[in-house]
């Protein structure tokens, strides 16, 4: 039977199988397949694990009815042999938006709209649990051409938009049934991410900080009103309490959200699946520790195009080892025993996919975890196990014919099946031509070599040595080739033609151009198999995985190779800047132990000591920046008027080169604030800065904790258009802090009565300052705003703990001594804006002098290196004592901060975080040449130097990778020149406006 | 004021405590002495016993003080042992007086509408009377290029002394260059549309560049004509070819800096200075050749790309020293105006990254002279120049001892209060009387 006609009548008969049987039939009469397809003498991958050598596979109607060695046929089964070939399940793809059009970003609109656009739902838009992708599902079958051809049989499928973005549908890639039959499971999941929505302008959440607390404030909030406390209705809440028992999907996208996302999840008893990014072997045990299984996708990069040397220049060290690294990403998964399943995301075209799989495959992934990954794996995430992802009766017959191992570059895939539905890719029945042939044409001998993959061959003929132009065409068994003449002077073509019944010859006529035939025969002289035995030597000799450029921590220039440990250190003979009653010392020896300061002294000595001579060179505590913004990933979350529920914990970016160059500049400790766009702002995060750690290692254990607030400028909106948002003067701060103050002690004192509340996380963190446990460091500028923040809170009874920036506090100075409030302020900044008008750089030297505990500090990451002499101009305007002036950026920092237990003076017994500097450390020609943490050296000067070299090294060795990468005729993508956004307090994260 | 010695000038300076603003000194009287002091020249060397005389504005002595004796009748004699003098530093590349509060937009002036403005001129918006001006004197900073922002031709800038009653006394050097911003190999993704927020390469930059070659071209062109309808920034540009303008091209790169220099090359301009300078180090031999200096960027800034190393804005300055290339310091960017008073730490910075602290003065006070042309008068401490100079307590590089007790443009002793000081006595005396 003619191949071409058995594929159309199975398509006939196929039809029958989809109608719904209850439904009235006008258009013929109604019919039942009960046919069997039986596949025999393949090798089938029932799963990754159970491998069937010469066995059968039953199917019928769409479903599997057996596989095994011993199956019996029944009679009215269609056979087909698969001597040789093997069956694979089909894959799939648990995180995909087939089928669901893109949301149109919403445009337009005058100033930031604060409130929600709809009723009846939450009071945030971008939180949608009750979107269902089935009601926007519309079967693409273009889309679902690519991914059959790409493998796939089922496919997960979700509206890509918002924070919540409600349930998934689960379809099958069958284009010939209707959604009666593919639509597998239309509430198959909820999805989650950090990014708002595209088609509302509501401008809270501003940055992924207020993301997660909009999260967790749902979540709580879902509780309180499945408990039936609300008195209103609200459709949000009311799904995503219906949600809860489907899989969460988390679209993540990147380890540092992943390990966000997780941290939300443990909140609430939800494990969720996570959409990795493909980064996650950077800091594999952090990822392995969340216990998630994570949906990895394959977008390896391409090499950048580095032929410029210019502009190659610009490109990260970081962004080069993403390109050599990435593939391996998955390897190191599997051998962490991360689970995982592969997803199509973030990809151009499912025709990546395979090849991207194989070449995570070639970096050391077994194939087996692969084949897990494209089946078992995302069907049991999806709840599905006995459905999909197997070969197992019962299971859908969704499979794959493939010519071999499907893993292998060689392998042909024949066909994809999908509930009982055919595609075929490639025909698998025709027969294999490819080979060199030699011929006679009119007494003219011929070489031919026929090469490439069957459905798109090649020909290159030959004739006396001289290649001719040819064409091939190979389908159906006939060969149809075409030449040109000998004579090229005039295009003129002799066409052959064949049906191919012998694999070693080829038996036709040729047609000349003057319309002349005779018979043509060409024989294969050389087996095709044969030529290629020497490439497969050369594959088989480099099957030892790929190697990559090893990481570092943190995974970018100026790395550490494995995290660095404490050492003891003995600094011998040191001018010591004790900041305690012994004030600078000198010749004096520094012991460090156990991470903490052990010994101060003379003639001091400790057998297991590291030596350090450090005669002529001064010996410090680490400076502290109270008011940073490096090492943070969002600033300010300006949606609302108040974010006391979000936290800059939660957002740490241990990978800023902010925190290596701040070492370089002595710090060893910062409080991250939150920004300044609104009133009541973030909680920050104090951290030491670790470099190498993880985001989470770097906060400070039992951290204090403070929270931002802000006055002004900034808060009121004034130096940026928009007038929607209250306040607008400093009339409405004062009665926005009157309001939210009388709020949180009403909220307290239910909470502590004892009766059901509702829990809101923004009101807990007010509490905390009322209740003292919760420190305000508050940026300011006017006097006026200064004096009203000190009487609002001395009304609730607690004081201040910090003005920052403080530029006029001279002006108040006996105020604030009076309240307790502390100084954090520039050293002389000022004209800026209309607030800091005022603003003196002997601002410093009077509060000092009227008592007021000061601090200077940066606000800024390049000032922040050289905070050193930042406070030495508190020596030149207003004549501060040296002494005195280096306190305002150690000890009196850490005294604001309430860390001075621990760090901010060199003390037996305080942590050892230390600077030797090269010269007094004040001086304009000092430079930090160590700076250690706990007794760890951070940064060492000579150790940079060295880096430097290794650096340009990497950066050499890594560029000649990708320009041979270029040169083999791989594809390239241009360069990029990543820059940090340099935060201060008015920035605010654009990414997800 | 306890730091001065001499009687008449205390009378002098408190005369100038009453006024809003910082009067404007009265032209030099009376030879005045300096006698004792390390004397930084600015050129590199130092006397340190030195004596320093200066009259009508003009030094008249600056030698070894150790053998000569000074006849106090004739002049005020200055007293500064153990104290040091120096050049007045000079700030180029400023937008001092254009600007007194950022944020407040009715106060801004240095930046015009539109992409090609050699027309347009910094000098008639100075503001002799800037708050933020009279702030830089007390850490010696007395003279700046002051320069308009914005677009691929700014405007064009002229030097000023920070001591006068309006921009016509200000005036040092009028109209004395051109700024351009060179076209940029990058430009940032538009995030706003979605797009990566990385830096791509500039598709467009040799369009921009032939932009700018055609604006040469036409100038070049119209000068041949009749000239009979008047095109002003024609006019203006043609400066960069008569040599009466130096071009200042804003430019960081290392293959930017070798096409502005072939540009300005191929279109004959005169003179030329590159501004920025980042990777200017790179091609010191080319720039010596051509004998261009460099405005290297400020020096308290962050390295241009995450891997750099830590401090390489720290030693650009010894990088380009080392090869020979003439370098000035420059501190446009975030805050520029205010952050202008640091000049003097800028240089002190590149001390402690390489260069001696003769050398890193000359970057703030003889090289900038130079670049900006005005080196006969300005940018040392040498006979026949004007006196334009400062007295500190210490090293005036370093700021716990940049004091300065005693300033002086073209002779005249300026004050060396500003609303900041007054602030500062007055809520002090608050605090004090308190007590």
């Amino acid at each position: 039977m003619n191949r071409i006609k058995f594929a159309i009548a199975l398509c006939f008969c196929s039809f029958a199988l989809f109608a719904q049987d209850y439904f009235p039939k006008n258009d013929g009469v109604k019919t039942s397949n009960t046919n069997y397809h039986a596949f025999t003498n393949a090798k089938i991958y029932v799963t990754p694990t159970q491998v069937i050598e010469n066995g059968t596979l039953l199917i019928k109607d769409g479903k599997i009815i057996a596989s095994g060695k011993t199956v019996s046929i029944p009679k009215n089964s269609t056979v087909v042999d698969l001597d040789g070939k093997s069956i694979y399940p089909s894959f799939i793809d648990a995180y995909s938006t087939f089928g669901v059009k893109k949301p149109e970003r919403v445009r337009g609109g005058n100033g930031p709209q604060y409130g929600p656009s709809r009723t009846g739902y939450y009071w945030n838009d971008h939180v949608m649990p009750e979107n269902k992708a089935i009601e926007k599902f519309n079967f693409d079958s273009k889309s679902a051409k690519d991914l059959i051809k790409a493998g796939f049989g089922v496919v997960n499928t979700h509206i890509e938009n918002g924070i919540i973005r409600g349930t998934g549908t689960l379809v099958a890639l069958n284009s010939e049934a209707d959604n009666s039959m593919r639509i597998l499971n239309p509430n198959s999941g909820q999805y989650f991410s950090f990014s708002k929505s595209v088609t509302s302008r509501q401008s809270y959440p501003g940055s992924i900080m207020g993301s997660i607390a909009l999260l967790k404030q749902m979540h709580y909030d879902a509780d309180w009103y499945a408990k039936g406390n609300s008195k209103t209705r609200d459709l949000s809440l009311e799904a995503l309490n219906a949600n809860k028992n489907l899989v969460q999907i988390f679209g993540a996208g990147s380890r540092a959200n992943a390990l966000r996302a997780d941290k939300i999840g443990d909140l609430f008893g939800i494990q969720f699946v996570i959409l990795g990014g493909g980064d996650e072997y950077e800091r594999i045990k952090d990822v392995k520790a969340t216990n998630a299984t994570y949906l990895i996708p394959v977008n390896f990069q391409n090499a950048y195009d580095v032929e410029n040397a210019y502009l190659s220049r610009s490109l990260a060290l970081s962004d080069m080892r993403a390109w050599n690294q990435e593939p391996s990403n998955p390897k190191v998964l599997a051998e962490n025993g991360v689970r995982f399943a592969f997803t199509t995301h973030d990809l151009k075209s499912p025709k990546m996919f395979m090849s991207n799989v194989m070449k995570a495959i070639e970096y050391g992934l077994s194939k087996e975890k692969a084949l897990e990954a494209l089946t078992t794996i995302p069907a049991e995430v999806l709840g599905k196990s006995s459905e999909i992802g197997s070969l197992q009766k019962g299971a859908y017959a969704n499979f794959l014919i493939t010519s071999g191992d499907i893993f292998d570059k060689k392998t042909t895939l024949y066909e994809n099946w999908v509930q009982g539905q055919k595609t075929v890719l490639e025909d698998m029945n025709i027969t294999d031509i490819r080979g060199d042939y030699e011929f006679t044409l009119a007494g003219e001998a011929y070489k031919m070599t026929l090469k490439g993959s069957l459905s798109k061959l090649k020909s290159e003929i030959t004739s006396d040595n001289k290649t001719r132009g040819s064409k091939v065409a190979y389908a159906d068994d006939w060969v149809h080739i075409s030449m040109t003449t000998k004579d090229s002077t005039e295009q003129k073509f002799i066409r052959l033609v064949a049906n191919v019944t012998n694999p070693n010859a080829l038996n036709g006529k040729a047609v000349f151009p003057d319309g002349n035939e005779m018979t043509f025969y060409a024989s294969k002289t050389v087996k095709k198999d044969d030529k290629t035995s020497a490439d497969d030597k050369k594959e088989a000799t480099q099957k030892s995985a790929k190697e990559t450029v090893p990481i570092t921590y943190p995974n970018m220039a100026y790395g550490f190779d494995k995290l660095p440990q404490a050492e003891t250190l003995l600094f011998k003979n040191a001018t010591v800047w004790t900041n305690e009653d012994d004030g600078i010392m000198e010749n004096t020896d520094v012991l460090i132990k156990n991470g903490k300061i052990a010994k101060i002294g003379s003639n001091l000595s400790d057998g297991s000591a590291t030596v350090i001579d450090a005669t002529g060179k001064h010996l410090t505590a680490g400076v502290i920046d109270e008011h940073s913004h490096i090492a943070a990933a969002s600033i300010n979350e300006g949606g609302h008027n108040s974010s006391a529920e979000v936290s800059i914990e939660d957002v740490i970016d241990e990978e800023d080169i902010g925190i290596y160059r701040n070492l370089a500049g002595g710090v060893t400790s910062i409080q991250i604030l939150h920004g300044s766009a609104n009133p009541i702002g973030g909680r920050s995060a104090i951290i030491k800065l670790k470099w190498g750690e993880s985001a989470d290692n770097l906060i400070y254990n039992d951290s204090p904790k403070f929270i931002k607030f802000a006055l002004g400028e900034n808060v009121k909106q004034s130096n940026w258009s928009s007038f929607a948002r209250f306040p607008q003067s400093r009339m409405g701060v004062e009665q926005l802090y009157m309001d939210y103050f009388n709020r949180a002690k009403a909220y307290d004192e239910a909470k502590k009565s004892g009766k059901p509340y509702r829990k809101d996380i923004e009101m807990e963190v007010l509490a905390e300052i009322l209740n003292k446990e919760r420190f305000i460091s508050c940026h300011s500028y006017v006097q006026s705003e200064i004096n009203m923040l000190m009487k609002v809170a001395e009304k609730f009874d607690f004081r201040v703990n910090t003005f920052t920036h403080i530029l006029e506090g001279y002006k108040v100075a006996d105020k604030m001594a009076e309240h307790g409030v502390g100084g954090s302020t520039f050293s002389d900044w000022w004209a800026y804006k209309y607030e800091v008008n005022d603003a003196i750089p002997y601002n410093a030297a009077i509060m000092h002098n009227a008592g007021v505990t000061v601090a200077i500090n940066s606000d800024d990451s390049e000032m922040s290196r050289r905070l050193n002499q930042e406070a030495a101009k508190s020596v030149k305007y207003g004549g501060v004592s040296e002494e005195e002036a280096w306190k305002f950026v150690t000890l009196n920092p850490a005294k604001l901060l309430h860390i001075d237990d621990r760090v901010g003076s060199i003390k037996v017994g305080k942590d050892a975080d230390v600077v030797l500097w090269s010269d007094h450390p004040m001086s304009i020609y000092a430079k930090a040449e160590k700076t250690i943490i706990e007794g760890v050296t951070y940064f060492d000067i000579k150790r940079d130097e060295m880096l430097r070299a290794q650096i340009k090294k990497e950066k050499s060795e890594l560029i000649n990778q990708m320009m041979k990468a270029k040169n083999k005729g791989l594809k390239t993508q241009p360069i990029k020149k990543k820059e940090k956004e340099q935060m201060h307090c008015d920035y605010l994260d654009h990414q997800q406006h | 004021m306890k730091h001065i010695h001499i009687t008449l000038i205390v009378a002098l300076l408190s005369l100038y405590l009453g006024f809003a603003q910082q009067t404007p000194a009265p032209k030099q009287s009376k030879a005045i002495a300096i006698t004792g002091a390390t004397a930084h020249i600015g050129d590199g060397t130092v006397i340190t016993n030195s004596l320093i005389i200066f009259e009508d504005g003009k030094l008249t002595q600056v030698l070894d003080g150790t053998t000569v004796k000074v006849d106090g009748s004739k002049m005020d004699v200055i007293d500064a042992r153990g104290k040091h003098v120096y050049p007045g530093f000079i700030v180029p590349n400023s937008t001092l007086g254009l600007v007194e509060i950022g944020a407040v937009r009715a106060t801004n002036d240095d930046r015009e509408l539109g992409s090609w403005l050699p027309h347009v001129r910094s000098l008639i918006a100075y503001n002799a009377e800037s708050k933020i001006v009279e702030s830089m004197r007390p850490n010696g900073v007395l003279i700046g290029q002051i320069t308009p922002r914005g677009g691929r031709i700014a405007g064009t800038s002229s030097v000023v002394q920070f001591d006068a009653w309006n921009w016509e006394d200000a005036v040092i050097k009028e109209d004395d260059g051109i700024h351009m911003s060179w076209p940029s190999p990058f430009v940032r993704g538009r995030w706003w549309l979605g797009e990566d927020p990385a830096s791509k390469p500039n598709k467009n930059y040799d369009a921009q560049v032939n932009e700018i070659s055609d604006c040469f071209n036409a100038t070049k062109a119209y000068m041949q004509g009749d000239r009979s309808t008047v095109n002003l920034p024609y006019e203006a540009t043609n400066g960069l070819f008569d040599g009466s303008k130096t071009l200042y091209i804003n430019v960081g790169n290392e293959k930017g800096i070798i096409d502005a220099v072939n540009f300005a090359k191929s279109h004959n301009v005169k003179s030329m200075v590159i501004v920025g300078g980042y990777e200017a180090y790179k091609v010191a031999d080319m720039l010596n050749k051509n004998d261009i200096p460099v405005l290297l960027q400020r020096v308290h800034s962050r390295p241009g790309r995450t891997d750099d190393d830590y401090d390489m804005p720290f030693k650009l300055a010894k990088l380009l020293h080392n090869s020979g290339v003439t370098v000035a310091l420059e501190t446009s960017g975030q805050m520029e105006r205010m952050n202008s008073r640091n000049l003097p730490f800028y240089a002190g910075t590149t001390v402690a990254y390489g260069l001696t602290k003769e050398q890193a003065l000359q970057l703030i006070t003889l090289n900038p002279a130079k670049i900006l042309g005005i080196d006969d008068a300005y940018g040392s401490l040498e006979v026949g120049k004007s006196a334009t100079l400062f007295i500190s307590e210490g090293d005036a590089l370093d700021m716990r001892t940049n004091i300065i007790t005693h300033a002086f443009i073209d002779g005249r002793l300026i004050s060396l209060e500003t609303h900041q000081t007054k602030l500062w006595k007055r809520y002090s005396e608050k605090y004090e009387n308190q007590d």
